[in-house]
């Protein structure tokens, strides 16, 4: 049995799942950096399958170097993988490093309607970031900061820059940094529950991509809808997973 | 037409030449990027690219010939104000550059930074000198079609001679009145800037020019209805933008031309994309030349755009001024009553467009709509909802995307494109 590979090369990670007979045979990891085609060749050192599916930002970069290889969209990659992981899944929410999506899901792991942030970064993994580098913290401590936080402040700003001005102030004037962390964190589940109501938020919801690693972030879209997500083991490998499927299903 | 020639007609009009050399630099690069690198074109295209490659260049000769030989030139912004009066009047009129961000920095000491591009634009080339069309008006027209640009003509009067024409909001008989009532003084404006006053005969005339225009680019429109599609959705779109400043006459027997071959080629079973291609209807904001970013995104997603819904589109072409009255008066009657069914987002209510955005979308056999909302026009941003529900209701895929002339959302935008081309596949 032939394998096939997908790939998504994401603003800040690279994810690459091998599939053979529809069971995944690997999973690695790398982060993009400014060579994300040096990383991808590092993730497949002997290079990669024949049959090799692309998706996120750098796809179009990927089909440059591998003129064989096919693209497809972030939003039908995930809604794949989602399916897979969780067939019962009617709902996405896939939060990456520059991304947010929303998709209602129909059979299958077909894209009903959705919705993706129009072009900054507010609301995505990168604010938590960013946001989680002015507090000298890494991105797991500000996340365990948060959960200590009980008395979140309204954080107004959905910028990335204006944001961390608004948590100086905040300092300032002597609010509680994890309920700060926690107020950072609510800022941008607000948004994508407001992305999720748009496409017709139904149950059950699957919740990917790096921020649904964070147990803040998790917590938070839990307490928005009302019920708890689902979440996938490696949640940012939903996309190569799904990149990876749909190429298995798609004739040669 | 030398480059020298060219370089001595701009610095006449007192252009700022260093920055349209750059100016021109781009569009031509863009041009070959989005247009020259389509496979299947029309032989009649090269009617385009020459128009294109000239059109600030012989275009604008032809204008400054005219304009020596006693002709005034009216520049526009909108698919309101009624060439027919202005042809009539013995003047040219030429739609003015407004789908390039230019003079940014200067056009937001006049109009406030949330305004949209295509106001930001006009203002921005007149400022910083490099719209030929507007450094060769006579006079500009504007209208009151939103709050953006009346507001914006106040200041831009201060540049320019302008007139204003009031379009109402509402389409009760007091408004057809009023919109009569500004033809009338229109029609007067002109005749004190030509000289030439504008009779039966001369309006005649002229709004058999104009519709023999509009019928030209309605026997295109029909036929994007075959399924290969004859034309790329960008090759239609131009056809439509340099039907706002090309001669009428010439471009009304190139369009013809163009349908012709179209013709010939949906007998054969040709066209641009292979047959089964998604098909879109691009509903919503004008787009001016050379705003072609979300048609090409879009056709660069593997989709064919089958239609625009737009004043640089159907908005402008759908409806004919009828040709039967005799007397002045009735003829003016005539423009009135054509000219108050524009189905533009102004008008509230405006329920037809949404009618005729599902009737298009059955007749062109699209397979989805993407409606396109120029960021800060407020008007067609609600309709954008209004339109969504519409298309829900009539079972079409809907896609509403709002950007402006800026590239930098172009990642974005081509993962939504792409997205919603592949839930129709």
């Amino acid at each position: 049995m032939t394998d096939v590979a997908g790939l998504d090369i994401g603003s800040r990670s690279i994810e690459a799942v091998v599939v053979r007979g529809g069971e995944v045979v690997s999973m690695r990891r790398a982060p993009t950096t400014f060579d994300p085609l040096g990383q991808v060749r590092a993730l497949f050192p002997d290079g990669p399958p024949a049959r090799l599916a692309v998706t996120g930002y750098g796809r179009e970069l990927a089909l440059a170097r591998y003129p064989h290889a096919r693209t497809v969209t972030e939003i039908k990659a995930h809604a794949m993988g989602a399916a897979r992981l969780f067939p019962e899944a009617a709902t996405l929410l896939d939060i990456g490093g520059q991304d947010t999506k929303a998709v209602s899901l129909l059979p299958g792991g077909k894209v009903g309607r959705f919705e993706m942030n129009d072009r900054c970064a507010a609301g995505t993994g990168k604010f938590l970031e960013y946001t989680a580098t002015a507090f000298g913290l890494t991105v797991d401590a500000f996340a365990a900061l948060a959960l200590a936080g009980n008395d979140p402040p309204p954080i107004s700003s959905m910028c990335t820059v204006f944001a961390e001005t608004e948590a100086t102030t905040l300092m300032a004037r002597g609010v509680a940094q994890a309920d700060i962390a926690l107020g950072l964190h609510k800022a941008i589940v607000s948004r994508t529950v407001a992305m999720l109501s748009r496409v017709g938020l139904r149950a059950p919801l699957v919740f990917v991509g790096g921020v649904a690693k964070n147990p803040c972030a998790v917590r938070l879209v839990a307490e928005a809808v009302g019920f708890a997500p689902l979440v996938p083991a490696q949640p940012d490998m939903t996309g190569a997973l799904g990149a990876a499927l749909w190429l298995a299903q798609t004739p040669a | 037409m030398t480059d020298a020639a060219h370089a001595a007609m701009w610095e006449r009009l007192d252009l700022d030449i260093e920055a349209h050399d750059a100016l021109l630099a781009v569009l031509g690069k863009f041009y070959g990027d989005i247009y020259l690198s389509q496979q299947g074109r029309l032989k009649g295209a090269e009617y385009l690219d020459f128009v294109l490659s000239e059109v600030h260049g012989l275009r604008i000769k032809e204008i400054q010939d005219a304009k020596a030989a006693g002709k005034k030139v009216v520049g526009t912004f909108c698919v309101f104000v009624p060439e027919e009066l202005t042809l009539a009047a013995g003047a040219l009129q030429v739609g003015l550059c407004a789908g390039a961000k230019a003079g940014t920095e200067k056009a937001e000491t006049l109009v406030p930074r949330g305004t949209c591009d295509l106001i930001k634009s006009f203002v921005g080339f007149k400022l910083a000198r490099l719209c030929p069309y507007t450094e060769s008006c006579d006079l500009v027209v504007g209208e009151t079609t939103c709050d953006g640009k009346k507001k914006a003509y106040e200041a831009f009067g201060a540049h320019v001679n302008m007139h204003v024409m009031e379009v109402p909001q509402c389409k009760g008989p007091c408004d057809v009145d009023l919109f009569r009532a500004e033809l009338a003084r229109y029609k007067d404006a002109l005749e004190a800037l030509t000289g030439n006053a504008v009779t039966a005969a001369s309006l005649a005339e002229a709004t058999r020019r104009v519709n023999a225009k509009r019928r030209a680019l309605q026997r295109l429109a029909k036929l994007r209805a075959a399924d290969p599609a004859p034309i790329s959705g960008r090759d239609a779109l131009l056809v439509n933008q340099i039907s706002f400043y090309d001669d009428p006459d010439r471009f009304t027997a190139k369009v013809n031309e163009l349908c012709d071959e179209m013709e010939a080629r949906i007998a054969r079973g040709e066209g641009v994309a292979s047959k089964g291609t998604p098909r879109l209807l691009l509903a919503g904001c004008p787009m001016a030349v050379p705003n072609w970013k979300l048609p090409y995104l879009i056709e660069s997603s593997g989709a064919v755009i089958v239609g625009e819904e737009s004043c640089i589109g159907e908005r402008n072409t759908r409806d004919l001024t009828d040709e039967t009255p005799a007397d002045l008066e009735a003829m003016l009657d005539a423009l009135a009553a054509r000219y108050m069914k524009i189905d533009c987002a102004c008008f509230t209510p405006n329920d037809e467009r949404l009618t005729h955005i599902a009737a298009m979308a059955r007749e062109l056999k699209a397979d989805g709509v993407v409606h396109y909302g120029l960021l800060f026009c407020q008007p067609y941003a609600h309709e954008a909802m209004k339109v969504g529900k519409a298309m829900e209701a009539a079972g079409l895929p809907y896609l509403a995307i709002e950007t402006d002339y800026g590239m930098e959302d172009a990642g974005q935008l081509k993962t939504r494109v792409e997205a919603f081309v592949e839930t129709l596949s």
